[in-house]
């Protein structure tokens, strides 16, 4: 039996609204080249000055890992020549890390697993190469990327499983979303994640060749990625052969990896120190300012929601996966106390509204009071629960008050008796046969014509009412 | 050891410098002499020193994250050897 073993080495990009070292903007789709200036550009005689903020996050996010943070820090150069790169070397850090020895704990099928965070550090991005252009023998730079803070998130390779190897990057995704200090979107890259992958016996202590898996793209990516390599890697060592150490690269639309060229690979980047910069020195009353900056990350939020509101631990978990809608949870939890169909409306009808309309959490359109009005008109019996849903879309539509909506379309439920036996006769007239079949013991034959009443109502009829009238009609006929 | 010809040609290799054999030849013992040089170190008692990476006694400056503004992209392109648009324009990286 073999056993797979992955490390993961994130990159997320901090979202400061300045530059690591200049003061620069960061927004993101800008003209290219019009963000830049003589430090990110590298030019002789300018000067990088560190981005106070940059420091603070990455400390924040060192602390929510469980790092240990040391007193001292400094920055190095990993020196390179790409022309991605203006100054052939990028600013990083390479013996004196901001972070180092923490762990984040996963979810997996049987409980939580500690996965060890080896280090995190701070660097600066590269440029962006653009290869198609007008001359084919070309690249185009644009530099606007250059010198944007980035922290590198390091595991230790104690990943056993795609599978695990997924819940450790949505986990971290969702703490630093908590802290607010990076979107975290793979697909705009402001996540980044390279993966180490090798297989060995089941009780070998000792690691088997790796290979290193880059450019995926997406957190669906990562997976499947890694499922192909291992693949690959199984089917090499299952032939008697040897895995060849060497960087892949994911081919997303074929589905498999491509060896990258050796070129790009020769890993002798010559760090020393960065002259430029002064060392950071932190006292632990430093560490402690920022430490309480830090709100509840998503575990302790989940606890607290099983236990303060009587959630499953998987409601809990999703409510708790974005910030923004566990807040949102909360604030309508004070003004509406049946927890439990709350946390039903938001995971169901709530959250499809919000991926429907690809909307961020954080983005909500509608306000928690309008959300709880609606729920208080369909438990009340003034809107069916059907109709419930269709106001709900149109709230997210229009933002207009739930009630206003009811009345401004005619939503009401229709639990007027005389009116719904007029509908109910007009019914069983025109469906005799399904009539005759109810009587028969066709019990799908009465969920027919319930449905046909709620059609010829628009969905508003009491289906309760509809329900309890239509077998007392059917069984006195 | 003495330095060879073959590191020193690896290590003009990563910083982009072509050299030819007789350079190479020079560099070498040249390097030899700095490296012998920098040995006379080793005569030191260092134990208790901690490594030094900045000798000035200045730590934690900082900036705010404040924007300053860029230099205009005409003027960012302006030495540019080859540009397109506003594009730094340089030898395709890949195949």
């Amino acid at each position: 039996m073999l056993e797979t073993v992955i490390g993961l080495e994130v990159h997320v990009q901090l979202k400061t609204k300045t530059k690591a070292f200049c003061g620069c903007s960061t927004e993101f789709g800008r003209l290219p080249n019009s963000q830049v200036c003589p430090v990110c550009l590298g030019f002789p005689g300018s000067l990088p000055v560190l981005n106070k903020t940059v420091l603070e996050y990455g400390i924040k996010v060192g602390v929510a890992l469980n790092c240990k943070i040391p007193e001292y820090t400094k920055f190095d150069r990993k020196n390179y020549f790409y022309p991605d790169l203006p100054k052939n070397y990028q600013i990083s850090q390479y013996d004196q890390p901001l972070a180092q020895s923490g762990y984040l704990d996963i979810a997996i099928e049987n409980g939580t697993k500690r996965i060890t965070i080896k280090r995190v550090h701070l660097e600066e991005d590269a440029g962006k190469l653009i290869h198609e252009g007008t001359d084919s023998s070309a690249s185009y730079v644009d530099y606007n990327r250059a010198g944007i803070p980035l922290l590198e998130i390091v595991s230790e390779p104690e990943l056993n499983s795609p599978d695990e190897a997924y819940q450790y990057l949505t986990t971290l995704k969702s703490i630093i979303r908590y802290l607010d200090v990076s979107d975290c979107d793979m697909e705009k890259g402001s996540l980044r994640c390279d993966a180490n992958i090798s297989l060995r016996p089941c009780g070998e202590k000792k690691l088997g060749v790796k290979t290193e898996l880059k450019n995926m793209n997406s957190f669906k990516a990562v997976k499947s990625g890694l499922e192909y390599e291992i693949k690959r890697q199984l089917a090499i060592l299952e032939a008697g052969g040897k895995v060849t150490q060497q960087t892949l690269l994911w081919d997303e639309k074929k589905q498999k990896t491509a060896v990258m060229r050796s070129k790009e690979e020769a890993h002798d980047y010559r760090y020393f120190p960065e002259p430029d910069l002064v060392p950071f020195i932190f006292k632990s009353a430093d560490i402690k300012i920022i430490k309480e900056t830090i709100p509840e990350l998503p575990q302790e939020k989940l606890l607290r929601f099983v236990k303060e509101f009587s959630l499953a631990p998987y409601e809990a978990n999703i409510l708790t996966s974005d910030k923004s809608l566990a807040d949102f949870f909360e604030k309508c939890s004070r003004g509406y106390k049946n927890y439990k169909n709350l946390s039903n409306w938001i995971i169901g009808a709530f959250l499809s509204e919000i991926n429907n309309r690809s909307i961020e959490p954080k983005d909500i359109p509608i306000t928690p009071e309008k959300f709880t009005l609606l729920l208080n008109l369909a438990d009340t019996g003034k809107i069916n629960s059907l109709t419930a849903k269709t106001v709900l879309s149109e709230m997210f539509e229009t933002q207009k008050s739930p009630d206003l909506i009811i009345s401004e379309k005619n939503l009401s439920q229709i639990s007027d008796s005389g009116e719904l036996e007029q509908i109910i006769t007009q019914i069983i007239n025109v469906n005799e046969k399904s009539v005759t079949d109810y009587k028969n013991g066709k019990a799908n034959a009465l969920m027919f014509l319930i449905g046909q009443a709620m059609k010829q109502t628009k969905g508003k009829a009491n289906p309760n009412m509809v329900t309890e009238m239509l077998k007392e009609r059917i069984k006195n006929a | 050891m003495p330095i060879s010809k073959s590191e020193v040609k690896y290590t003009a290799d990563l910083a982009r410098i072509k050299l030819n054999d007789e350079e190479l030849e020079i560099l070498a013992i040249q390097l030899q002499k700095i490296v012998d040089f920098i040995d006379k170190l080793k005569a030191l008692d260092i134990s208790g020193i901690e490594p030094t990476s900045h000798v000035l006694p200045l730590h934690n400056v900082f900036r705010q994250d404040e924007l300053t503004p860029s230099l205009k992209t005409e003027d960012t392109l302006k030495n540019a050897p080859s540009k397109e648009g506003n594009f730094f324009k340089v030898p395709k990286v890949i195949d």
